[in-house]
């Protein structure tokens, strides 16, 4: 499923890109991604970010990918929070990287 | 040795399964408490389960070394509490706090091995929380453990051996690396040849990158100066200077990294005692040569003390676990005698290639004199270098943990992971003291974020 309404991800797919597909939502729209992806790569395949700072707004597309920089909190529509990087992608989830994409 | 001895190992990479191993083999069955969903450490993390790619193409030369550690703690797991997704975010004297799917506990031990490894050296530079930016081991991460690159035209920088590596992965996956950035010069990597050659196959398989990368058309700058990551909404490219004045290239990836940093705050809350350690510019947790710490009965084993490289935390998680079951009163096997000894004997040639490494992927002194006032050192609350400057000097502060509780660096969620080693640089800098004056962030629990959740009390009558 493309995502057209949406410039590229930052994330390239180099391998393992035939794993079994898995659907979720992603600022409101239904989108997929491949089971075993992390919620960073899920979203970052589609998208240039995860979240925008509390402080100047800028937008935020994690940084070290292994639990240490807590740069890639993102929500889900239902006001959880989960970091992206060490959180992997389950079917149905629904995650929210604009803070005004569901008003 | 009693029936009383309760081991835990936090961390299960090279130097926690090691020590496992080596504790199982006489007698003990201890706890392994891993962060990560499955055994490996960072070095040798383990993609999930329905990814296919062999061992070959994940580790490379270091292929044989993956599959021994992942194939031992597979071996071990009927003969170790192995506990996989659980975080240790605080610990006190025999009591570990613990967080696994979300809910906590306590885990008990009289003795404990910590084997926690580390993370990138970070140096900020302008631009670098523009998406797209990520930290070497990050995108080393993304490939191995995703099976992605960070984006369509990569450039690597920063220095140390990892610049290398994941750039000889990363063009042999199939990425575009525009360019590899070192800011160490040719020079270093020639004076430091004969402390390498220590360990003549790391150093052989260096320079086998390196030729590699050469042949293949990857291009090399040394002896860089980064001055600004390009783009606003997304990374577009990157400004360096050397002897031919600033230059740029356009890429929409960068992975940055200065080498390693220990992740010591375990043994920090522990209450073990620190050195500064020259060669690597940092503090460190006190351990002797087999891997005491300065608390008895707490034991430091792999990177996570200290960078020594994959290899070393093998030989350290053994050596550790050998002189814990010494100290305990345990009777070593004639065999694990003479391997400690060799044991010993291949930790202090590690420790003398450590010193060639240093010397050929040296960290950038003069980094915080460049570093422009709008820069921001903290990610996490956007603290500028210029902050920093004017809160010292407003201040009079001259040491990190009371710039800290003014300005709040290594306040926010990394709690200083990723801005430390900056922020210190910036304040020795600006108040002209040594890097070792200005001392270092103190560990605090929780040591990464924990969920905060109130639950209700039982209304009365109802029982609970």
């Amino acid at each position: 499923m493309s995502d057209p309404l949406h410039e590229p991800g930052l994330l390239v797919r180099l391998s393992e890109a035939g794993r079994e597909r898995i659907n979720f939502r992603l600022d409101g729209q239904p989108i997929d991604a491949l089971l075993g992806d992390t919620v960073l790569t899920a979203i970052l395949t589609h998208r240039a970010t995860l979240r925008q700072t509390e402080f100047s707004g800028e937008s935020r597309a994690g940084f070290c990918l292994m639990g240490a920089c807590q740069d890639c909190w993102v929500s889900t529509e239902s006001g959880a929070r989960l970091r992206a990087c060490s959180t992997f992608l389950e079917p149905g989830m629904s995650l929210v990287t604009q803070r005004d994409s569901l008003s | 040795m009693t029936a009383l001895t309760k081991v835990v190992i936090v961390g299960a990479g090279p130097a926690g399964v090691r020590a496992a191993q080596m504790l199982v083999r006489n007698g003990l069955r201890p706890t392994v408490l891993d962060e990560a969903s499955r055994w490996g450490g960072q070095i040798y993390r383990q993609p999930p389960l329905n990814f296919e790619r062999s061992k070959k193409t994940l580790y490379g030369f270091d292929a044989a070394r993956a599959e021994s550690i992942h194939s031992t703690m597979n071996g071990l797991l009927a003969h170790v509490d192995y506990q996989p997704d659980t975080l240790v975010w605080n610990a006190e004297g025999g009591q570990l706090d613990v967080l696994r799917q979300g809910q906590t506990a306590t885990v008990p031990y009289t003795h404990l091995i910590l084997a926690t490894g580390a993370t990138d050296r970070v140096l900020p530079l302008p631009g670098w929380t523009v998406p797209g930016v990520f930290s070497l081991g990050g995108s080393q991460v993304a490939l191995k453990f995703q099976g992605c690159a960070i984006g369509q035209r990569v450039v690597l920088m920063g220095t140390g051996p990892l610049l290398y590596l994941i750039a000889y992965q990363y063009a042999k996956a199939g990425a575009v690396v525009a360019a590899m950035l070192d800011t160490a010069k040719l020079t270093d990597q020639i004076v430091a040849l004969p402390a390498m050659l220590q360990q003549p196959t790391v150093l052989a398989k260096g320079l086998y990158y390196v030729g590699w990368l050469h042949s293949h058309g990857v291009p090399l700058h040394s002896g860089v100066q980064p001055v600004r990551v390009l783009g606003e909404s997304r990374v577009s490219g990157v400004v360096w200077r050397d002897g031919q004045g600033e230059q740029t290239v356009a890429c929409d990836a960068i992975g940055i990294g200065y080498g390693l940093r220990s992740e010591t705050q375990l043994a920090d809350i522990l209450g073990c005692r620190f050195y500064f350690d020259d060669l690597q510019r940092c503090w460190l947790p006190e351990r002797d040569d087999v891997g005491r710490a300065s608390v008895s009965g707490l034991y430091l084993a792999g990177d996570g003390a200290g960078i020594l490289g994959a290899d070393a935390a093998e030989w350290a998680g053994e050596r550790a676990a050998l002189a814990l079951v010494a100290d305990t009163g345990g009777r070593l096997a004639p065999k694990d005698s003479a391997r400690a000894l060799m044991l010993d004997a291949k930790l202090a040639q590690s420790r003398r290639f450590r010193i060639g490494l240093e010397r050929a992927f040296p960290f950038p002194v003069h980094w915080a004199a460049q570093a422009p006032d709008d820069l921001v050192i903290c990610r996490c609350e956007e603290i500028t270098a210029g902050d920093l400057r004017r809160t010292a000097q407003a201040t009079g502060t001259v040491e990190m943990n009371r710039l800290k509780a003014l300005s709040r660096v290594g306040m926010g969620r990394c709690q200083g992971r990723i801005c430390g080693v900056a922020a210190a640089e910036i304040l020795a800098h600006c108040t002209g003291q040594t890097i070792q004056a200005v001392g270092r962030l103190r560990g605090q629990a929780p040591v990464k974020p924990i969920p905060f959740t109130v639950s209700e009390p039982p209304a009365l009558g109802e029982s609970p």
